[in-house]
């Protein structure tokens, strides 16, 4: 049920640090002591539901790849400042029982003061984050996309990395928006995050003043691998739109809309095009470079969430060298700051946001091929910083824990 | 890969249309004479001119451009993904990282062959040439490595684990230093040339692209990309001294991406590529302020000075194309069509150039 692992630096570190410390005594930022940062590690499996296609799938080690490349990264960096990272693994099962999941992480958060990168659902998060336990501890929301969370829900010791959906939705129609793609058709599935994201879309549509002209909740029962053809158009008459928008986060049914539609129009969303944080036909920027490192360590493409843990222990990481602190309560103060900056492979650098301790990042429009455009799209101005257009902005923010510092 | 025998073909055709446009421009005799032993068939170029040798990324092809017509006079096939070149002090050699082919080129600059290989390590990117005109110390991005080699005896002299996706490669002109910038790490390795050991880390702001060394080896600059900062740093004390900043009207700060430096012979100018904000900056050594911004093509990435030090080449990746500013003006004056995502830039002087 429950798996804990350790994971110490490779051996190649281990050889490395040896050998340094036969290095003549270095002048700048080379200290004699070292500086063991353990950070925790906490997952639940999904279960996903079935879907339709037999090529949608979900790497097992989703999310907990990203994390160890960034430990890799951060001693790589280590070696020379006296710092050793570490990765301590707890995670559950889908089917562990709440109490005693609730008891582990209770028991993981008394030990001490901790760093946290969580991959836990919004509600598990929240309960565990307002633990006496983990008042003194430092937790990075790398999973949870919900918008509450980051709203009337904030808590001061939980930081995001992942993006909002609001953000990905809004990264989007301002794509519509530069396309002049002005009538949105919008299909939603039939889950509690369809829901959310459909959510999430009609605020979008709504905030950059774009025409919502058909809802429709998509019909669960059809097996679309042998009637979408017939189905889709007939689901997607309308008399105009321009662009069919699809929630649709487990990629049941969306792939089965592109090309059939009633009107020969583009698909987005969740299929077609699609906003996400992180996928590997990113190379600009660098990026190439975080994928070859990817792949080599976990023999498979990385993805959105893999990129948002890697964010939040790399955050960690630069935090801890410029402020030489261990402690989460310096560490939150030093990534909210305008000081902290981290560069994250997607050009702007990445921060905080310090009013609700979200992470801006730019949204990448993508396609299985390649990347269509970059969002914040050129235009969209902010008085602060144009990655502000994406999301809820401070204004219109309900998130009161983060106001006093 | 040697230069295909058609490939001549077409650039002695190209040399042969240009001494026409010698003699009806009616240019110095020099230059038209120049012209007419390449109509013999001898060799290309003019002869006051330089050759500016550019890699391009994505077309596997270095282009080699006379710096008096600033034109391309022919375009070489070399390895795969060529970004760094660099010249051998003696000017007969010109080297160049093939990362994905992860090798370095070695080419004789008197024929355009390629000469040898030399084991460089994987996805080699950029590199610095010791001033012993022997040790090349090549920064490997994949690995967190950079790997020294011996010219002559082309082997692997020393392997050295540095930072995260190492960059930037400088060597100090008293030969003392070789530097290495990590992007991921955030610093500025120094390793001691005599024990080819790492001696101490400069952290500076995010992604640390390219390290030069002044004149004097007095200080080392270090441009943030990310960071979009230049850090000058102190060679006694290995600390920063100073960091310059850039503002450019109507420009986002996101934009403003430090990359490639180049500093003058007389060491009282700096430029700094700018990266997607396509603008130049222009920073005076004494006051560490920037006078002049110069817009050239969209990301520009490195750039070279003739010896002359009165024309700067920048590499513009995303327009495919090389910009000539003139220096005493300050101004981009003309636009040279290259091949696909130039990259690296180098120049090697008239007297050097094959008649």
């Amino acid at each position: 049920m429950l798996r804990r692992i350790r994971k110490r630096g490779s051996l190649r570190f281990k050889l490395l640090a040896a050998t340094l410390l036969l290095l003549p005594q270095a002048r700048v930022y080379a200290q004699q002591n070292t500086l063991d940062v353990d950070i925790l590690y906490l997952e639940q499996r999904i279960e996903h539901p079935p879907v339709l296609s037999n090529l949608v799938s979900w790497p097992e080690d989703e999310g907990e790849q990203g994390a160890n490349l960034a430990i890799e990264d951060n001693n790589t960096t280590g070696r020379f400042l006296g710092q050793n990272y570490t990765l301590e693994s707890v995670i559950f099962e889908p089917d562990e029982p709440a109490k005693t999941r609730g008891e582990r992480i209770r028991a993981e958060l008394a030990k001490g003061a901790r760093l946290v990168v969580a991959n836990l659902p919004a509600s598990v998060l929240h309960s565990m984050a307002s633990l006496p336990e983990a008042a003194d501890d430092l937790l990075f929301n790398a999973q949870s996309m919900d918008g509450g969370l980051r709203n009337k829900q904030c808590q001061a010791n939980v930081l995001h990395t992942i993006p909002s959906r609001a953000m990905l939705s809004d990264g989007l129609v301002q794509f519509f928006y530069k396309r002049k793609w002005q009538k949105v058709f919008l299909i939603e599935g039939n889950t509690e995050k369809d829901k959310a994201f459909a959510d999430a879309l009609r605020r979008s549509i709504t905030k950059f003043n774009l025409d919502l002209v058909e809802s429709r909740t998509w019909i669960e029962d059809a097996d679309m691998r042998r009637t979408a053809s017939t189905e889709v158009p007939v689901f997607t008459q309308a008399r105009d739109y321009d662009v069919v928008v699809v929630a649709d986060e487990d990629q049941d049914f969306s792939q089965y809309i592109l090309y059939n539609t009633w009107l020969p129009r583009p698909v987005a969303g969740s299929a077609g095009l699609t906003p996400v944080v992180w996928s590997p036909v990113i190379e600009q920027w660098g990026a190439a470079q975080l994928q070859s490192r990817f792949r080599k360590l976990a023999q498979r493409d990385m993805t959105s969430r893999d990129y948002s843990n890697w964010a939040a222990v790399r955050s960690i990481g630069e935090a801890v060298t410029r402020t030489e602190s261990l402690s989460p309560a310096d560490i939150r103060r030093y990534v909210l700051s305008d000081e902290f900056e981290l560069a994250g492979f997607k050009g702007a650098p990445l921060s905080f946001r310090s009013w609700n301790g979200q992470m801006r990042q730019s949204v990448q429009l993508v396609h299985p091929k390649a990347v269509v455009a970059t969002a914040p799209i050129e235009g969209f101005l902010h008085p602060l910083t144009e990655l502000d257009t994406l999301g809820l902005d401070e204004p219109e923010s309900l998130c009161e824990n983060f106001r006093q510092p | 890969m040697k230069t295909q025998p058609w490939k001549k073909r077409k650039m002695q055709a190209v040399s042969a249309g240009k001494s026409a446009q010698c003699l009806m421009k009616k240019r110095p005799g020099v230059l038209c004479l120049g012209t007419l032993g390449l109509m013999l068939g001898v060799s290309s170029g003019t002869v006051s001119a330089h050759w500016a040798y550019v890699s391009n990324e994505k077309d596997d092809t270095v282009s080699v451009i006379d710096t008096d017509t600033n034109e391309v006079i022919k375009t070489l096939d070399v390895g795969e993904r060529p970004r760094g070149v660099t010249l051998s002090h003696d000017y007969t050699r010109l080297f160049i990282c093939a990362s994905d082919s992860d090798t370095v080129q070695v080419m004789d600059v008197g024929n355009d062959s390629i000469l040898f290989e030399l084991p460089s390590g994987e996805d080699p990117e950029q590199f610095a040439l010791h001033p012993d005109n022997r040790h090349l110390y090549i920064a490997n991005e994949d690995d967190a490595i950079a790997t020294v080699v011996d010219i002559e005896t082309r082997q692997v002299v020393s392997q050295i684990d540095v930072g995260v996706e190492p960059e930037g490669m400088a060597v100090s002109h008293d030969g003392k230093y070789a530097i290495v910038t990590s992007e991921t790490s955030n610093m500025a390795h120094w390793i001691d040339t005599a024990t080819q050991t790492i001696v101490a880390n400069t952290l500076v702001d995010q992604r640390p692209r390219d390290a030069e060394f002044t004149p004097d080896d007095k200080e080392l600059w270090v441009s943030s990309e990310i960071g979009g900062t230049v850090s000058v740093i102190d060679t006694q004390t290995r600390e920063i001294k100073q960091k310059i900043s850039f503002e450019i009207p109507g420009v986002t700060r996101d934009q403003i991406q430090p990359v490639g430096m180049e500093i003058t012979d007389d060491g009282r100018t700096a430029f700094i590529a700018l990266g997607p904000s396509n603008h130049v900056a222009v920073v005076d050594r004494a006051s560490l302020e920037v006078t002049d911004y110069i817009l050239v093509g969209r990301r520009v990435w490195h750039m070279a000075l003739t010896p002359e030090q009165d024309k700067l080449y920048t590499t513009n990746g995303v327009s495919g194309d090389v910009t000539m500013i003139d220096v005493e003006s300050r101004k981009a004056v003309q636009t040279i069509k290259v091949g696909r995502y130039p990259w690296g830039v180098t120049i090697l002087p008239k007297d050097h150039v094959p008649r």
